[in-house]
């Protein structure tokens, strides 16, 4: 394989893993909050405020159910509006941040409805406050789980970063639509799909080893 | 003190409103070990949990030392709960902590220096003997190693009140027995004023000194544990006291018919019941030398200690002329002790002596 291909390879890795790691960095900090607002303000818990939590849900159902390569064209006006461009890796992430977040939020509020409800009585009986019991309950109790969820959205984001090709992301997919497909070189086809594979593999171990250190039960 | 007042609560449910309360009244003095007892869905945990405001009663008032809990706000609520320790049925330990730190827990939240948190989770592994397990994990303990957990936890701020509900249902009867002593000893040392929720008359008897009985909402019966034990009023605490105590006659009798008059060949039942001192005297040695016309055959007999008080128990059976059967009956009832007549019952003809 020339040097060449070599070079490709690895730009594209690159860019995939940058549109990954920082959407998913920015789609956490945005998804975990919005998860635990989920559970929270349901009725009879902590935060209970139902017409906010209705409307909430309502929100992420819709941005859920859109379809990404969708989401990504009609979202343009907002992209140029926050990275100042509508094409190439910066621009590709807006969308895929965009994507995420409903989807950790969802994922996340899954893993804290796991915690059983005694546990938030205990901490009430014992004065804690709906701040105290999120940080020091119902984190760390759903921890394992939400790790394991997250490793989930991050398999998705490589998928979805796959399409980023389409406003000229970069990165494995487009390489491997560009190269393997468009220019007949199964080769590279092969080569992108091994990567690929690889990658996915390799994030859920990561994530289950972590789930499974992280989980006391 | 704990006063509970008229305290009244409404669930509504998909199918309507369900009261789980019913104008409930109930005093808990200090130092207290105050039972109660009730069967499932008795409104037992949501009565506790009112006490705590845990759950908020739709109308009473909840006071502790004279401050009315249901006119506090959130605030105030949570000062208070740090003065009113709760332990679990289901322990309700953080799995993700270690014993340390779920004991550590509620020092935590009020943002205790940690050298004071060290001193004091030390001293309260130590109280509960729980010291070499600190590092563990909660799913690496025994469930009566859990309860201790729960109880160091409930105890790590210092409150002047533990509430239990249903602290040893999940426990075997050992483990169950080393809980209560455990309990037992806080109340002694630490003077604390304990609430116990349970469904086994076995717990209330070995740990209370007050009892309330709780049927559909309502507390049907309330007064030491010694009184309730010895002279029940209602029909639900006599059945929660059955359990304990078997009195089953001899075969020769069971399944006879009572009657009230006097039969051929009968003989009289009485049932004796010795509580504290008289628990001693020789009263059926008596009834024998003072009466002897009559024939008396102990059909059943039971020693024990309700908040160590001796209590006994004792179904005999009188025979002989009329006259002296009923002097005899007349005596007993005379005595320094509790004689019920049963009634007259023929032995089975079968029976072999
Ligand atoms: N959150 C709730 N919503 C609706 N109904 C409830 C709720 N909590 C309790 N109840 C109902 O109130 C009644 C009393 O329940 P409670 O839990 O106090 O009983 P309990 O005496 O503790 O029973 P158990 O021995 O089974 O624990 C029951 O009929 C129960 O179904
Ligand atoms: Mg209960």
């Amino acid at each position: 394989m020339s040097s060449d291909i070599m070079m490709l390879l690895i730009k594209s890795l690159g860019q995939t893993l940058y549109m990954v790691i920082i959407s998913m960095l920015i789609a956490s900090a945005l998804g975990i909050p919005l998860g635990i607002l989920l559970v929270t303000t349901a009725k009879e818990q902590i935060l209970q405020c139902t017409t906010f939590n209705r409307i909430l849900a309502g929100i992420i159902n819709a941005v859920r159910s859109i379809p990404f390569i969708i989401l990504m064209v009609a979202i343009i006006p907002f992209t140029r509006l926050v990275v100042g461009t509508s094409i190439g890796t910066t621009a590709a992430m807006v969308p895929l941040t965009i994507a995420a977040i409903p989807f950790i939020a969802r994922q996340v509020e899954n893993s804290i409805k796991e915690v059983p409800y005694g546990l938030i009585e205990a901490a009430l009986s014992l004065g804690a406050t709906p701040a105290q019991i999120i940080r020091h309950v119902l984190l760390p109790e759903a921890l394992s789980s939400i790790i394991s969820q997250l490793t989930t959205v991050i398999i998705g984001l490589i998928g979805a970063s796959a399409m980023a090709g389409t406003i000229g992301g970069g990165g494995i997919g487009d390489l491997a639509i560009r190269y393997g497909y468009q220019r007949f070189r199964p080769d590279i086809m092969l080569i992108t799909v091994i990567i690929l594979i690889i990658l996915v593999q390799l994030v859920q171990f990561i994530g289950n080893y972590i789930a499974f250190r992280l989980n006391k039960k | 003190m704990i006063k509970l007042s008229h305290i009244k609560k409404i669930y509504e449910t998909p199918s309507g409103p369900l009261q789980a309360l019913k104008d409930v009244s109930l005093t808990i003095e200090d130092g207290d070990i105050y039972g109660i007892i009730g069967l499932s869905g008795a409104g037992k945990s949501t009565l506790v949990r009112c006490i705590n405001m845990l759950e908020r009663p739709t109308s009473g008032t909840v006071e502790i030392d004279g401050h009315d809990l249901t006119k506090m706000n959130n605030r105030q609520l949570r000062e208070i709960r740090k003065n009113i320790g709760m332990i679990f049925q289901q322990f309700n330990l953080l799995s993700s902590a270690t014993v340390y730190e779920n004991v550590a827990f509620p020092l935590k939240l009020s943002g205790t220096d940690n050298k004071i948190i060290e001193k004091k989770v030390t001293s309260l592994l130590q109280l509960v003997g729980l010291q070499p397990k600190a590092g563990q994990y909660p799913s690496q303990l025994s469930g009566g190693q859990k309860q201790r957990v729960g109880i160091a936890r409930a105890l790590a701020s210092n409150p002047a009140i533990l509430l239990c509900d249903e602290a040893t249902s999940a426990l075997d009867p050992q483990t169950t027995q080393s809980i209560l002593k455990l309990i037992r000893r806080i109340n002694e040392q630490l003077h604390l004023t304990v609430v116990i929720i349970t469904h086994e008359m076995q717990v209330i008897k070995d740990i209370c000194n007050k009892v309330a009985v709780i049927d559909h909402g309502v507390i049907a019966e309330t007064g030491s544990v010694i009184k309730v034990f010895t002279e029940p009023q209602e029909a639900i605490t006599r059945e929660f006291i059955s359990v304990l105590l078997s009195d089953e006659l001899p075969s020769a009798f069971r399944n006879q018919p009572i009657s009230p008059t006097p039969i051929e060949a009968g003989y009289l039942l009485l049932r004796l019941t010795f509580i504290g001192e008289n628990a001693d005297e020789p009263v059926i040695m008596r009834l024998i030398k003072e009466h002897p016309g009559i024939d008396v055959s102990i059909l059943f007999g039971d020693l024990d200690q309700i908040q160590m008080i001796p209590y006994g128990r004792m179904i005999i059976g009188i025979k002989g002329p009329q006259a002296a059967v009923t002097a005899a009956s007349k005596w007993l009832e005379q005595q320094d002790l509790k004689a019920e007549v049963i009634g007259y019952v023929k032995r089975h003809n079968d029976a072999v002596d």
